[in-house]
């Protein structure tokens, strides 16, 4: 076990200098020169000197790439070149705000999706099995934009159900009141495409033997759904969630940016907007070492909650 | 294609039927199936027509009164102008509060200019579709989105199977050294979510433009096809089949491409058409955000940006227009996909 851990760990070497790579050739070669960028509209030939000598673009590739790897190394990228708030400041700063809304919607979806899946699993082949599949299709098939666009609009703006956007200070308002539409548009956006997955863990355990023997030995169907399918099937279900958590720190952006949720999100969005470059490389590389130590998370419970799995 | 298929079940018990006459028989029978295939090939017709100019080719005519609203009374009679004009036009937010406008008359008389001078020519009232600010027909902005979507869709999707068969084979059918490359490359790209990489490509390339969508998409896509696609080359390249190819003197190019691809090539199949709804939905979200396609081109996308605050005018229809159009192709492509895979691999059913 602690074997398989320090080689996963070792792995995690080539793959996060392979990252590292990749953000470097995109920001400081496709990327073009900074310092025009940086220098405004009218550029001064002293000042772009200046800025290329702070930067350290004026040094050779492998010295830049050093900086980089030392910047990554000490998590301080220096200042955002927009707003010139400290790189580590916006990560703390953001992170909560994100996880508020993140952290209920992923738990909600996650139940709901798993009833609806268990439901539709047990009825298979039948009228509603196929109805629902379709409504999650079309469902699936709509952009996210819509969906915002519309519950911004009528629930909020129309109805006056929930804020039409806005931020607070206390957690509990921020959940209940600012938090509350975000999280609802977030459950119903990922509801089609969850169904449809978990149904099929759910479908893979019940052509299983342990389910016709269970059968044979006359538990009742209730039983056989709940304990012995339920627990199996939850078994993928935990490493989906885990693996997406990463992704949806990002994704989420769409919600974060129409609500005004000052998250990891929209600060990604921005940085686009400005070419702010320190922001994005930071987030890119911090989000993907989260996305490795959170698919070793995730071998490493499957493993626990399901012996017969080998890791190797 | 479909007579052959038709009469291929009288002729069965001579000839043994291929893959792909066995994978459209089944194709057919899908009621499901074959309605999405008949919607995807309409839309690709539409995009082809669309793209020789033979209809929305003056999409940015502006042919309506400014948000015309749909319906179908047509080109206009001069009465019907004069009626909803005022109506539609001088609905501004200030008024609504009950502070009269202070530029009011002015306003209105530079819109009576203005109105008078488009009016000239034929200013509809209404428009089947309805009419965005500048009076451009809906419809056909639609339908102009719908050949940006679609062309971008397919080429991006086209462009990262491509990517993703080639590497997967190499990496499958060489293994060693190529094999651990590839699979370094394929961790370094999944280690980032795909989104975020799209945003950061977006924000070093930092220019518009169909083909800088298409080439963002292509590039960072083709990771979920090298997966499938090695492990299929990995169980292949032991096979019979592929010893007997090595023993009549087939090259190495030979046996990958002429002997292994046809044999995996509905894998290929099924993750094209998985990565053009993909792609589209992706495409959408970049235009909304700005980074995707040009300013002077429309795609749903652009459409669905303006329709943010239409909406809060209510105005819906180029919101409905984009998404009904998005939805239908969106949905009949991913039914047809299903079909498709339940046709090529009838195990998985």
């Amino acid at each position: 076990m602690l074997a398989y851990v320090i080689r996963r760990l070792w792995q995690f070497v080539p793959t996060l200098l392979g990252v590292m790579a990749l953000v470097f050739l995109l920001f400081n070669w496709i990327g073009g020169d900074p310092a025009y960028l940086l220098a405004g509209k009218i550029p001064d030939p002293e000042r772009i000197e200046n800025i290329r000598r702070q930067l350290g673009v004026d040094q050779p590739w492998y010295l830049q790439f050093w900086i980089f790897m030392k910047q990554v190394a000490t998590a301080d990228f220096g200042v955002s070149w927009a707003t010139n708030e400290r790189v580590s400041a916006i990560f703390t700063t953001r992170l909560g705000p994100s996880l508020t809304v993140l952290v209920p919607m992923l738990v909600i979806s996650t139940v709901l999706a798993m009833a609806a899946a268990m439901l539709v699993a047990y009825w298979r082949g039948s009228l509603t099995d196929r109805a629902i599949m379709i409504g999650c299709t079309v469902g699936q098939s709509i952009s996210i934009l819509v969906y915002i666009l519309v519950f911004q609009y009528v629930l909020a703006y129309r109805w006056g159900w929930f804020p039409v956007q806005g931020w607070g200070s206390g957690l509990a308002q921020n959940l209940l009141f600012y938090g509350a539409l975000p999280i609802l548009v977030g459950v119903v956006v990922s509801l089609a495409p969850d169904i449809r997955l978990y149904r099929s863990f759910f479908l893979e355990e019940v052509s299983q033997d342990y389910v016709r023997t269970a059968r044979a030995k006359g538990m009742s169907e209730p039983r056989v759904m709940w304990v012995h399918v339920l627990r199996n099937a939850a078994i993928p279900v935990v490493t989906n969630v885990m693996t997406q958590l990463p992704g949806l720190l990002v994704g989420a952006f769409l919600i974060e940016r129409f609500f005004s949720i000052p998250g990891i999100g929209r600060e990604v969005i921005l940085a686009v907007e400005r070419s702010d470059f320190p922001v994005i490389k930071a987030v890119t590389v911090y989000v993907a070492i989260a996305t490795m130590i959170l698919n070793l998370l995730a071998d490493l419970i499957y493993k626990a909650v399901d012996p017969r799995v080998e890791l190797k | 294609m479909s007579p052959a298929a038709t009469a291929l079940p009288a002729s069965a018990g001579s000839a043994s039927r291929g893959l792909w006459t066995l994978a459209w028989s089944r194709l057919t029978r899908d009621r499901v199936g074959f309605a999405s295939l008949a919607i995807v090939v309409f839309y690709v017709v539409v995009m082809c027509a669309s793209a020789a100019g033979l209809i929305a080719g003056d999409w940015s005519r502006e042919v309506g009164v400014s948000y015309a609203p749909p319906g179908f009374q047509g080109p206009d009679d001069p009465v019907a102008r004069s009626a909803t004009a005022p109506t539609v036009v001088p609905e501004s937010a200030v008024e609504d509060l009950g502070i009269p406008d202070p530029l009011a008359g002015v306003l209105a008389e530079i819109r009576r200019g203005l109105t008078g001078a488009a009016g000239a020519e034929t200013a509809a009232a209404t428009l089947p579709l309805g009419g965005d600010k500048w009076g451009r027909d809906v419809l056909e902005k639609a339908i102009k989105g719908t050949e940006t979507s679609m062309i971008v869709g397919l080429v991006a999707a086209g462009l990262a199977v491509l990517l993703g068969t080639v590497f997967g084979a190499q990496a499958g059918y060489r293994g060693g050294r190529v094999d651990d490359f590839f699979n370094w490359i394929y961790s370094v790209f999944t280690a980032i979510p795909y989104l975020l990489l799209v945003l950061a490509i977006a924000a070093v390339l930092n220019q518009k433009g169909t083909l800088t969508v298409i080439l963002i998409l292509g590039l960072t896509g083709w990771t979920g096809t090298f997966r499938l696609v090695r492990a299929e080359y990995l169980r292949h390249k032991a096979r019979e089949y592929v010893l007997a190819a090595d023993a009549i003197g087939a090259s190495h190019r030979e046996r990958m491409y002429r002997h292994i691809l046809p044999n995996v090539s509905h894998v290929v199949l099924v993750q094209l058409s998985l990565h053009v709804v993909l792609f589209i939905k992706s495409e959408v979200i970049l235009s909304f955000l700005g980074f995707g396609v040009g300013v002077d081109t429309v795609s749903w996308g652009s459409m669905l940006n303006e329709a943010q605050s239409e909406l809060l005018l209510g105005i819906w229809w180029q919101l409905a227009a984009a998404t009904v159009a998005m939805a239908v192709l969106v949905t009949a492509f991913s039914l047809f996909t299903d079909a498709l895979r339940d046709a090529l691999d009838p195990r998985l059913r």
